[in-house]
């Protein structure tokens, strides 16, 4: 199974959210990178479902 | 299967690796820009009547009816441009770029730049130097004689000595001085160096007195940004095929005019999406504050638009504290433009940046998906014609142009039946 | 009075930093009341309990930024308080210049090359997509955000089994995956007992007491807590199971969870009875007859599953505790000595919690010998409701749901809705409040000086009334944590609050003291 491989492997973790689990990743040495993540077009509901229309495509 | 629109843009992006911008030589506007004539005046941005320019734009206007002798004082010009009878045009709309108010007249002379692998062409003036002059809105006596001497002296010898050495290698130059700290928009230190460097034995080789070489020689010395007006028209000569590939979501160009900001997709044609410029908030010369400053004004951002400029701050150290920030900051800026772009650039590569090539082809819909803007690099120009540089500092383009070119996008998809 | 608004469209910001800059803005000269959030209806709903509404503010959407104030317009300004917002948020930001923060989950994978798990605590109605995306992308994931529907947990779950990927959560507190605590979790020494929990506080106190003990853990893998439902059919347990039996590091397996869904525990236990390994099972209150037909060593409080997960381990006898650590007079002599100091009218428990599963544990026990109201009660009339505001009888609450949280951070991240109920309902009936205290990474940085400051402040509240606080706590921590568990017992000692090693032995010794109370 592929979580006994994370179990063997160096945790390597990326943070989407709070930033201060981030921190806390950082503070421990623990290899992290923080996502600055916002909703698809900034939550901009109209932006957002042209976006998906045009992901539609084949 | 890729859809149709990826495939566009890969063949958008074909273009642009390709592109192989050349100094090819000079000439006099009106002879070499298409539609140019006598009582046309061009301006940087998208178009603007007389009535909505700013107050750089409007000073540059006056100055180049001067120039052209269309009109021998302030007010007469000022009449004149008000009159409806000298029509305003985007440069972009002549195949031309000019840097902050862009003004080009007639008889102004002008670099020809030509993209050899599509074999179009692209125009810009010669680069005034900086203080008092024309594409800050200055029209006062000293800026007219430079003008002429420009005309007079500097385009003779520097069109015989082009002439002399035979086309120069733009984007080879481009690439040794993204290496040498220059990202060709705010900072043009070493390309101006290797153009002077480059095209030296030729200017000694031309007929002009040994007194006039010297004067070019200094000018171009004294002038760090002269090579900003080989760089624009290369970006512009590389991005103009772009603009013809239907279907492809790649922005080919982006100007403000001091009033608007203005983008070009490739798919959606000629249309400009336009949006008020914004006024920057960046690193002001000593006396200077916000309060002075124009909204963002120019066409140099094209150097943004085809991966240089602002997209390779992290290769210019040199100038990150002149636009406020650090050399982290830099590297910042530069990796959060493959966030917004397509590929990589082939030719020009970063060396701090791992020699990673330049983020290249904006993609409208990373634009709008991921909410960062292009970043450009920008000198800020007095709101009072004359002035001159107040500031530096990095700006962004309107998220409403981008916005609204999606939606565009979309309906012309949505006309074309080619949505479910 | 002025009340005023700004908003700000599509502008979005993590709500709990935006809760604790609401907080700083209370403290700007002039101003009464401030709140700054997303516009999601909850927010609405407590601008309008806050009487902050104006008309800008009812076109809001989640998505948009607002600051609401009501504040006296000789003092400040609405500019004044935008600008402060701004420094504040400002600051924030700069704090993390440095390093590159990708703006989405596949930038993100190529910047972190070899990334293998991804924590995701985005609004809940986002975070389903983002981690669907993470399990198509081969990354294990750890669901703290809560909101999210049943049907997406399913499909999330389905795909990790299929895929042989963790999908811990959604509403995933804690987890400790190769040592690294993850979101709310202790520092504990690596070892040989693996835990499945499905409980947060609840897997924090099992696993600090696992470390107390002198022994540690190889993995904690977090569920969530619905993944014991009929719906979910414990997808995520039977993966944790499985992955820790394979497991070579892992010795001894311990799996807590409140008592699942009937078919779903039997599903497990059947699970259970195949397992190579020794497993001990806490089913905080559950069904102790099946789960030792299944082979397996059930439980009769969190402290209890950490002390037989050990005592499997180190192959020793394997007996129930349930009494104290101290000796039986040493017990005695602090009842008496607590019973001696109160009046003949105090006579009530306050119970005010942090961590949801210790408050079910205390509750389990207590709510068999007393009457208490709470959140979680044990019969619907002594629900909370059913005291309309007065405060009388015994309280217990869970600070952390919902209800008590609106606009706030979780009591175990902010101590100030704690500190505000010691001020309410720590009356002079009080006979014994008890406390729990948190540590570990995601808690706050004090919780033993903020329980402290609250003690000593109801203390001197009562002495007016000439009466005495009887405060008792217990520290779910060790001394590896940031806090550190020796230096959060010493600060609770010093304001004089009686320190259990365990949450159970705190609540038998409250129990005591109740019993003699109300003789």
């Amino acid at each position: 199974m592929k979580v006994n491989e994370l179990f063997k492997s160096e945790l390597k973790v990326i943070n989407m959210g709070l930033e201060s689990f981030y921190q806390d990743m950082k503070s421990q040495d623990v290899s992290a990178i923080h996502v600055n993540w916002k909703p698809a077009a900034g939550g901009n509901e109209k932006m957002a479902a042209l976006l998906a229309r045009m992901k539609s495509l084949q | 299967m890729a859809n149709f629109i990826d495939q566009a843009n890969k063949e958008a992006l074909k273009l642009m690796q390709n592109a192989q911008p050349t100094l090819i030589g000079m000439g006099i506007a009106k002879d070499t820009l298409p539609g140019m004539r006598e009582n046309l005046i061009l301006h940087a941005g998208p178009p603007v009547k007389w009535e909505d320019m700013s107050g750089p734009l409007r000073g540059a206007v006056v100055g180049g009816i001067i120039y052209q002798g269309l009109a021998e004082t302030v007010d007469e010009a000022k009449e004149l441009a008000a009159s409806g009878k000298i029509d305003f045009d985007s440069c972009h709309h002549h195949l031309a770029v000019g840097p902050m108010a862009g003004v080009v007249t007639a008889k102004m002379p002008v670099f020809i730049v030509k993209n050899l692998d599509q074999g179009n062409y692209a125009y810009c003036t010669m680069n005034e130097g900086l203080g008092e002059v024309l594409r800050f809105g200055a029209y006062g006596e000293n800026v007219i004689n430079h003008l002429n001497w420009m005309e007079k002296t500097l385009y003779p010898i520097l069109k015989e000595a082009i002439e002399i050495h035979g086309p120069i290698d733009i984007k080879s130059m481009n690439a040794q001085a993204l290496q040498m700290g220059d990202e060709m928009h705010n900072r043009n230190k070493a390309g101006t160096s290797l153009f002077i460097r480059e095209i030296a034995s030729s200017i000694v080789k031309t007929n002009a007195s040994e007194e006039d070489k010297v004067k070019v020689f200094d000018f171009l010395n004294s002038n760090d940004h002269f090579y900003l007006n080989l760089s624009m028209p290369g970006a512009k000569c590389t991005m103009d095929p772009v603009g013809k590939v239907k279907y492809s979501t790649i922005v080919y160009g982006m100007a403000r005019n001091g009033t608007e900001f203005g983008i070009r997709v490739a798919g959606l044609g000629e249309r400009w999406f336009t949006a008020p410029a914004e006024i920057i908030d960046g690193l002001y010369f000593p006396g200077y504050s916000m309060e002075d400053a124009n909204r963002d004004i120019g066409d140099s951002c094209i150097t943004e638009t085809s991966g240089i400029g602002g997209f390779a701050m992290a290769s210019a150290p040199a100038i990150v504290q002149f636009v406020g920030g650090t050399p982290a900051d830099a590297v910042q800026y530069t990796t959060s433009m493959y966030e917004i772009t397509l590929e990589e650039s082939v030719a020009y590569k970063m060396p701090n940046m791992n020699f990673r090539g330049v983020p290249t082809g904006i993609d409208i819909r990373k634009v709008v998906e991921t909410q960062i803007r292009p970043v450009i690099n920008t000198g800020i120009a007095s709101k009072h014609a004359g002035v001159g540089q107040v500031g530096a500092g990095v700006v962004r383009p309107p998220m409403k142009c981008f916005e609204d070119a999606l939606q565009a996008f979309v309906e012309m998809l949505d006309n074309e039946g080619l949505l479910d | 009075m002025k009340v005023n608004s700004m908003v700000r469209k599509n502008a979005y910001y993590d709500s709990v930093t935006l809760m604790i800059i609401s907080r700083e803005m209370k403290k700007i000269e002039g101003v009464d009341e401030v709140l700054v959030g997303m516009g999601t209806d909850l927010n609405v709903d407590l601008v309008e309990k806050l009487s902050l509404l104006t008309p800008e503010l009812e076109g809001i959407t989640p998505n948009d930024l607002f600051i609401a104030a009501k504040y006296d317009e000789s003092k400040c300004t609405m500019d004044q308080i935008i600008q402060a917002f701004d420094e504040q948020i400002n600051a924030k930001q700069d704090a993390s210049a440095g390093d590159y923060q990708p703006p989405t989950l596949s930038s993100a994978v190529e910047h972190l090359k070899g990334a293998n798990l991804v924590q995701i605590s985005i609004p809940g109605r986002y975070a389903a997509r983002e981690a669907e995306d993470a399990l198509n992308k081969g990354l294990n994931v750890m669901l703290f955000s809560d909101n999210v529907s049943v049907e997406d947990e399913l499909k999330l779950k389905k795909k990790a089994v299929e895929k042989g990927l963790l999908m811990m959560g959604p509403d995933c507190g804690t987890a400790i995956i190769n040592g690294v605590p993850l979101c709310f979790a202790n520092v504990l020494r690596r070892g040989a007992i693996g835990v499945v929990g499905a409980s947060g506080t609840g897997t924090q106190e099992v696993t600090v007491c696992i470390d107390k003990l002198g022994e540690g853990v190889s993995q904690v893998i977090g569920t969530g807590g619905r993944d014991l439902s009929e719906p979910i059919n414990g997808l995520m347990m039977s993966l944790g199971i499985d992955a820790l039996e394979s497991d070579p590091e892992t010795k001894v397996i311990v799996l807590i969870s409140k008592p699942p869904a009937p078919s779903v525990e039997k599903k497990i236990l059947s699970k259970v009875s195949n397992c190579r390994k020794p497993v001990v099972v806490d089913f905080i209150g559950g069904d102790a007859e099946a789960i030792l037909e299944a082979g397996a060593i059930p439980c009769v409080s969190l402290e209890d599953a950490a002390r037989k997960a050990v005592a499997a381990l180190r192959g020793e006898e394997i007996a129930a505790f349930e009494g104290f650590d101290a000796p039986e007079n040493e017990i005695n002599a602090i009842v008496d000595k607590a019973v001696a100091s109160l009046k003949p009218d105090q006579k009530n428990l306050r119970a005010l919690y942090t961590g949801g599963t210790l408050t079910d544990e205390a509750m389990k026990f207590l709510g068999e010998n007393y009457q208490i109201y709470s959140n979680i009660p044990m019969t619907p009339d002594m629900a909370i409701e059913a005291l309309e505001g007065e405060i009388k009888g015994h309280i217990c609450l869970d600070l952390g749901e919902d209800e008590f949280t609106r606009g706030r951070p979780h009591p175990m991240i902010d101590p100030l809705t704690r500190s505000e109920f010691f001020d309410s309902h720590v009356d002079g009936t009080t006979a014994v409040v008890l406390v729990d205290c948190v540590l570990g990474y995601g808690s706050n940085a004090d919780p033993a000086g903020a329980v402290a400051e609250s003690v000593n402040s109801a203390r001197a509240r009562l002495a007016k009334e000439g009466k005495e606080l009887v405060a008792v706590a217990s520290v779910c921590g060790t001394d590896k944590d940031p806090q550190d568990l020796k230096k959060s017992v010493a600060t609770l000692k010093e304001a004089g609050v009686i320190v259990m090693p365990s949450n159970m032995q705190a609540v038998r010794l409250v129990d005591r003291i109740l019993a003699r109370v109300s003789e």
